[in-house]
């Protein structure tokens, strides 16, 4: 290995460590964020827990297990802590029965937040699993042939049609999804009742419609912003150049455009891959999908702040993590951004 | 695995007929010059394109005609009556009006077109909404649960086209006075998070130095949580704090939506403030010794509607399906305020009735339709806006 490359690799390392140390400061900031937000909450978890007939002693009581009489930035300390040791703290809903009544579940038992948070973030990245795999070849091949027959008849139909699936809500296109493939002519199933001793084949069965629902969501804005880039490209000079050498326009697109049009393309899929994350709480609404989506929406309803807190740190951590992974690929694949000046 | 090898056959046929397309239009003399040169230059893919197109064609007539899919003529109906009239619309456009706007429409596209149409039609039912609608959002009727379609021998009734629902309102009421709730509150939530975010981002552009630097980390931060999720956990919050007073939850709503909006309104604002900033009239208004509102409101502002315009049509799409995504939930705008987002979650399970009462099925399309037409209808327009003043060709 030459200097030279030693050096750009050296450089590359250094960049790549820097965007993640930003990334470990936005996450920290969205920490403190979220636990404000909820620690601006009249009253506290415990008047929360027993509602507003409680006794003051109760209250007090549950205020002492809790630490809630300590000073916010204590509490905040100790809630990060346990996140990291990956202790979520305790469930309100769970807290009411179980814990209170002499089982101990801070420590992962069945009403800790963690207990309750994983299998769920397993099902959901199952379903963004399937999207992706769905999406991802299908949008890119379509917003190619959109790129290499613009402004025909395709393109047109391609360009209207995506704007319509990128403006429609993601209900709509649920609901419509399910009266064809699901009620009219019974292909797949409405619910996506799944547990944990399903076969793999049933599962991707029962997850199909929920995932292609989100394929729709994605797919389009993914499509049009490939075309984009591709378009941008193909009025470049050295493009020109291909094409009076007279080679065939999907050879100039696959072999010279292509690979230029990388850095963007993989910009655009990770971006989207991101937008899955919020996409996925209506979607997992509207299938009753048992993911995280699903468990945040219903400790919304019912007020359990812990859940709610730690759905919305996932959720989160996920969509700054994507959004890191689109950063560090740009720049990989980019000389340009690799050798700042 | 059959249905995939029926698929794969019907590709592999359409692929092989591209190909025999293209090769009987070499083959053939053609009367005109064009159409043999069409054919010489024809790419293969734009043969199997041809095909498919036939293909698509079929399956339309078929499902119309010949299977009768309910559903499926009122989709095609629907776009060709939409497709007509907004064909109509242009050409009234074209002949009618100033010479300006007769000329803004010359240069229209259908699909704007067609958004125009739609924006106008929903204003006006927003509007008057209580002149439209035949009885009131909440008046409650002795009938429960009528049918749609109106026929007394289905269980419809004459006096409720599209039926009552499980508490005896009448729901075509409630879908036009939910229009007037769900459009209007994200009108205003629109324009609130613009004052928010313009204000904040001209300040920033102005100022800069570490108030610039403060707003911005702070705008991180806020755009480092997806939107939706954030909205969520926010208005958990403030449903404990209004209580039980509902229409307070829906003031919450709009300002907890409308600051989070605003984090995006922002970055443009201070782009394009700053790029404002350091023209030489800036410059000039500061050796003028003019103040910060006459920088900001005489001198920023009117140079900077163009883009703030196409966003603004952006961000109440945005808007209005963040709302129509919480109501759908149930965290959003809160009963007995009609809205199309909580008519959508309460009529859902109507769909299921598909086979045996398309009506009645056709509700919850309905109310989740009207919010996609009017999202479409916006972007479409955004679209051609965006396009036009870019002056993009292709």
């Amino acid at each position: 290995m030459s200097l030279a490359v030693i050096s750009g690799l050296k450089a590359v390392a250094l960049i790549i460590l820097n965007r993640l140390a930003l990334g470990v400061v936005t996450l920290f900031a969205v920490s403190v964020l979220i636990f404000a937000a909820v620690n601006i909450l009249p009253g506290d978890f415990a008047q929360a827990i027993l509602g507003q007939g409680a006794t003051e002693e109760a209250v007090e009581a549950i205020r002492e297990d809790l630490g809630l009489n300590k000073n916010a930035i204590v509490r905040y300390a100790d809630w990060l802590g346990g996140i990291l040791k990956g202790d979520f703290g305790v469930s309100f809903a769970q807290a009411n029965f179980s814990s209170f009544a002499g089982e101990d579940a801070s420590k992962g038992g069945i009403g800790s937040v963690a207990a309750q948070l994983e299998p769920r973030f397993k099902n959901t990245l199952f379903l963004a699993g399937v999207a992706a795999i769905i999406a991802v070849p299908l949008s890119l091949v379509l917003g190619i042939m959109a790129a290499l027959y613009r402004n025909s008849v395709f393109d047109r139909f391609v360009n209207i049609s995506t704007l319509t699936s990128i403006s429609s809500p993601e209900f709509f296109l649920a609901y419509v999804l399910i009266l064809f493939l699901s009620v009219l002519n019974p292909l797949l199933p409405s619910l996506s009742n799944i547990y944990v001793e399903m076969t793999f084949a049933d599962r991707l069965h029962k997850t199909l419609l929920p995932a292609l629902t989100l394929t729709l969501v994605v797919m389009a804005h993914m499509m049009r912003m490939t075309r984009a880039a591709i378009i941008n490209l193909l009025a470049s000079p050295y493009i020109e150049m291909a094409r009076l050498k007279g080679i065939k326009p999907a050879r100039v697109i696959v072999f010279h455009a292509l690979p230029n049009a990388l850095a963007p393309i993989i910009n655009v899929i990770a971006l989207n891959l991101a937008y899955l994350v919020t996409g996925v709480v209506v979607v997992e609404v509207v299938f009753v999908y048992p993911g995280i989506g699903q468990l945040f929406v219903d400790s919304v309803k019912i007020r359990d702040i812990p859940v709610v807190q730690a759905c919305c740190l996932v959720f989160a951590a996920a969509y700054i993590l994507l959004n890191l992974t689109a950063d560090i690929f740009s720049i990989l694949s980019n000389p340009r951004l690799r050798h700042p000046k | 695995m059959d249905a995939f090898l029926w698929y794969l056959s019907w590709a592999v046929a359409i692929g092989i007929f591209g190909w025999v397309f293209r090769f009987v239009g070499q083959k053939v003399q053609w009367p005109s010059d064009k159409l043999n040169v069409y054919f010489r230059d024809m790419p293969l893919m734009v043969g199997i394109g041809f095909v498919f197109g036939l293909v698509i064609l079929y399956v339309v007539f078929h499902y119309y005609f010949i299977d009768k899919s309910t559903f499926f003529r009122w989709a095609v109906q629907g776009f060709v009556i939409f497709a007509i009239t907004s064909w109509l619309f242009l050409a009234l456009g074209k002949h009618v009006g100033t010479q300006a706007t007769r000329k803004v429409f010359r240069q229209m596209p259908l699909t704007a077109a067609f958004g125009i149409l739609i924006i106008i039609i929903y204003a006006i039912m927003s509007i008057f909404a209580g002149v439209i609608a035949p009885y009131g959002q909440e008046e409650i009727f002795e009938k429960i649960n009528v049918l749609p379609g109106g026929d007394p021998a289905l269980g419809g009734d004459p006096r409720f086209p599209l039926g009552t629902d499980q508490l005896g309102r009448d729901l075509l009421s409630r879908l036009i006075y939910g229009g007037q709730n769900t459009v209007g509150i994200a009108f205003v939530t629109t324009i609130l998070a613009f004052l928010i975010g313009t204000t904040f981002g001209f300040l920033a552009a102005t100022l800069s130095g570490w108030f610039d630097q403060a707003v911005s980390r702070v705008v991180d931060a806020l755009m480092a949580i997806p939107q939706l999720i954030f909205a969520l956990l926010l208005l958990t919050i403030a449903t404990a704090w209004a209580g039980s007073n509902k229409e307070l939850i829906t003031v919450y709503m709009i300002v907890i939506i409308a600051v989070l909006d605003s984090t995006r309104v922002f970055r443009l604002a201070r782009a394009v403030g700053f790029n404002i900033v350091v023209m030489d009239y800036i410059e000039a208004a500061k050796l003028r010794g003019e103040n910060l509102s006459y920088l900001i409101f005489r001198e920023i502002l009117p140079n900077a509607y163009a883009p703030l315009l196409a966003e603004f049509g952006l961000r109440f799409c945005f808007v209005f399906l963040t709302i129509a995504a919480l109501s759908f939930l149930g965290i959003g705008i809160q009963p007995p305020l009609a809205d199309w987002g909580t008519m959508v979650r309460d009529l859902a399970q109507f769909i299921n009735f598909a086979q045996f009462s398309p009506h009645t099925a056709a509700l919850p399309l309905m109310a989740a339709g009207a919010i996609a037409l009017l999202t479409v209808a916006v972007n479409f327009v955004v679209d051609w806006m965006l396009h036009k003043s870019s002056g993009l060709k292709d």
